[in-house]
């Protein structure tokens, strides 16, 4: 239904088989100065050579843990970072000269973690959601704004002249979510957009979201670190590691096997939500490594229980290692011909 | 009841004044046992916090109005003063807080800051301090601890903190630990670290901790006890696996369902309709019944008693009306098996 709903949106044109977005080798590195002279003395590697696609009408979950470079992908697929390197293609047309960031921006929106941070708070709510369509000339922007405020479970009639400190965090963040779609846009990037809101309500927004998506026929790429909630939402999941993607797939598929060792210790960290089986050894020691700097070979190979030489000398390509196409994965276990000790052979990673 | 228990809080009520009121704990009972893990599970602003810093007396006295008693090992807290409260406040009980790197000093180093507490409250020398400090280090699974005695805070990790932190909590051997949701800045894989760590470290010391947290599979995962909050007081308390596999209040059953573990995909979700009360009068009814898809006309008459379904089991709803009564009636504390 929602597949169906997001192909036939009036904008498409590259129909249902060519991706909306396609990331080709992402790189985006920040300079770390220090010293008197103010000479940069290190490097972060935030996002480094990241490939993806995001299909029509698919809800693509991130996942990983802080660092790892979920926000910054983000960050540069909406153009609020420029690109050290790669290319963005949406719908087929090249950011940067076929399609104009400005153009590009209608039809991608993004809804932040901090619901109030990420509204203008001398704003009124109906001036906040009007305001991206008065700016890009679209007919009606008040008539639009009170149109979504129904549509997202607020009452024009109450809430339209309030303020954002007026409003609870859940309500907030259903107005940055009305502001997204007010541009009647593709594809919404959800930013851990319900990480900080209560569990009572975090439900009811994700059940808006659910709604929102078959409605306006949207694409959602939805970055969270909790993975019962990616589980509930996402089609398929991309498990992030120091600026890399080690693993993307289905998401059926990943959570019933995970093909790469750190995901596979993401899921044993999870909470067993069983008192009489509750977890007795920590999957991972220690902290995620610092982005700056990051190891050679295999970023995880400083980490991962299975690491051999080959491992750190080698940074393992991503791709597809049994029956499914579809899923993929960067690590010499899963390939055959990579000399790891253990490689191609049925390990509980 | 074999022992006094080491923790009584008897019809506990905290009012925050200032342009207007906030009733932010309503009656609150509560007992712990020596030795004891309870999780205090709740979402924001019912009351969780407010119940670990009345604890230790963190609230300003000026805008504060305490109501009820409150007896840590026998003595009742809210008549400690000066020296009495210095030694009882990291003495007998102290705190873990959410943020490590706003609760250490950023200017002294981490075996400093632990040294300076042990002599403080064990009157000791210095040096003697330093080992206390080297072994409390070693004891939270800080590798090479020598050296991250003369560490700073900004030089540690974010969970290398939250050890560290945990390490400052336990030097004086307190036998109440308050950790106000200490993994939730965390990342995934070190929130379970820490969360093994405390385990280990109550069965080691065998202290008794007060965890608090909005996430219901960290309860699972610590506690032996859980104690559900809404607006200011506990609506269900019993043994962490009752109250997982047999949730009775509407409010915990719906807390359960919005985890979101194991739920189907696409299936769309129970959610508790609306948002919890402002607290800005008194509740003179269940709180949670305007939320209640069960709820009955007496549910908004009057203040639901507790309910023991089950020994060890309270909860504060109508629904249970064919239970007895909680042993002490509507001011009851939650009752304990041990």
């Amino acid at each position: 239904m929602s597949k169906t709903d997001a192909l036939s949106h009036e904008a498409d044109r590259g129909g249902p088989r060519q991706p909306l977005i396609l990331a080709r080798n992402l790189k985006k590195h920040f300079p770390v100065r220090s010293g008197l002279f103010n000479r940069q003395t290190a490097t972060v590697h935030a996002v480094d050579d990241l490939s993806f696609e995001v299909r029509k009408g698919e809800t693509l979950g991130i996942v990983g843990e802080s660092g790892c470079g979920k926000s910054t992908t983000a960050r540069l697929l909406i153009g609020l970072m420029e690109l050290d390197d790669g290319s963005i293609i949406f719908d087929g047309d090249i950011l940067g000269s076929d399609i104009s960031l400005k153009d590009m921006r209608r039809s991608v929106q993004m809804v932040f973690q901090d619901s109030y941070a990420s509204l203008n708070p001398r704003l009124t709510i109906s001036d906040t959601i009007a305001f991206g369509p008065k700016v890009q000339g679209l007919s009606d922007p008040k008539d639009r704004a009170r149109h979504l405020m129904a549509r997202v479970g607020l009452d024009p009639n109450r809430f339209a002249h309030r303020y954002p400190h007026e409003l609870s965090g859940g309500q907030r963040q259903r107005v940055n979510i009305a502001r997204a779609l007010a541009m009647s846009p593709r594809l919404v990037i959800l930013d851990e957009a319900v990480s900080a809101l209560d569990k009572s309500v975090e439900a009811q927004v994700l059940n808006l979201l659910t709604d929102l998506r078959v409605e306006f026929g949207l694409t959602y790429i939805f970055i969270s670190h909790d993975l019962n909630v990616v589980r509930y939402i996402s089609d398929r999941v991309l498990v992030m590691y120091l600026g890399e993607v080690v693993e993307i797939g289905p998401v059926d598929a990943i959570y019933a096997k995970q093909a790469h060792p750190y995901t596979a210790s993401l899921f044993a960290a999870m909470p067993s939500m069983d008192p009489d089986n509750r977890t007795q050894e920590p999957p991972l020691a220690g902290d995620p490594p610092n982005p700056i700097d990051p190891p050679p070979g295999c970023r995880f190979h400083t980490r991962c229980r299975f690491a051999e030489h080959v491992c750190r000398d080698k940074r393992p390509a991503l791709a597809a290692f049994g029956d499914d196409p579809d899923h993929l994965a960067a690590c010499h276990l899963r390939d055959p011909s990579s000399g790891h000790s253990l490689a191609g052979k049925e390990i509980a990673a | 009841m074999s022992k006094a228990p080491l923790l009584q809080i008897e019809n506990l009520h905290v009012r925050f004044k200032s342009d207007r009121t906030v009733h932010a704990i309503n009656g609150l009972n509560l007992h712990l046992q020596e030795g004891e893990m309870l999780a205090l599970l709740g979402e924001s602003g019912s009351g969780k916090s407010v119940t670990l810093k009345t604890l230790l007396r963190l609230l300003p006295p000026k805008r504060t109005e305490i109501d009820g008693t409150v007896q840590v090992n026998g003595t009742d807290i809210m008549t400690l003063s000066g020296t009495r409260l210095s030694a009882y406040r990291g003495g007998d009980v102290s705190m873990v807080f959410q943020e490590p790197a706003l609760a250490l000093d950023p200017v002294y180093t981490i075996g400093d800051q632990i040294a300076e507490t042990v002599m403080r409250h064990k009157s000791v020398g210095r040096a003697e301090a330093r080992q206390v400090a080297l072994d409390m280090l070693t004891r939270v699974r800080i590798p090479s601890p020598e050296r991250r005695l003369k560490n700073y805070p900004h030089e540690m990790s974010g969970g290398m903190r939250q050890r560290a932190m945990i390490a400052l909590a336990l030097a004086s051997r307190p036998k109440l630990l308050l950790a106000d949701e200490p993994t939730t800045a965390l990342d995934a894989t070190v929130q379970i670290q820490i969360l093994l760590l405390l385990r280990e470290l109550q069965r080691e010391f065998g202290m008794s901790i007060i965890f608090v947290t909005h996430d219901i599979g960290v309860a699972v995962e610590i506690s032996d006890r859980v104690a559900v909050m809404y607006a200011g007081n506990i609506v269900e308390s019993g043994s962490t696996r009752d109250i997982i596999k047999d949730a009775r209040h509407p409010y915990t059953r719906g807390l359960l369902a919005a985890n979101l573990h194991g739920v189907d995909r696409g299936r769309r979700l129970d959610t508790i309709a609306g948002s919890p009360p402002s607290l800005e009068t008194k509740p003179d009814a269940c709180s949670f019944a305007p939320r209640c898809t069960e709820a009955r006309p007496q549910c908004l008459r009057a203040l639901p008693p507790f309910f023991a379904p089950s020994p060890g089991r309270q909860v504060a709803c109508n629904l249970e009306e064919g239970y007895s009564p909680a042993s002490h009636g509507l001011t009851a504390a939650p009752a304990i098996a041990c």
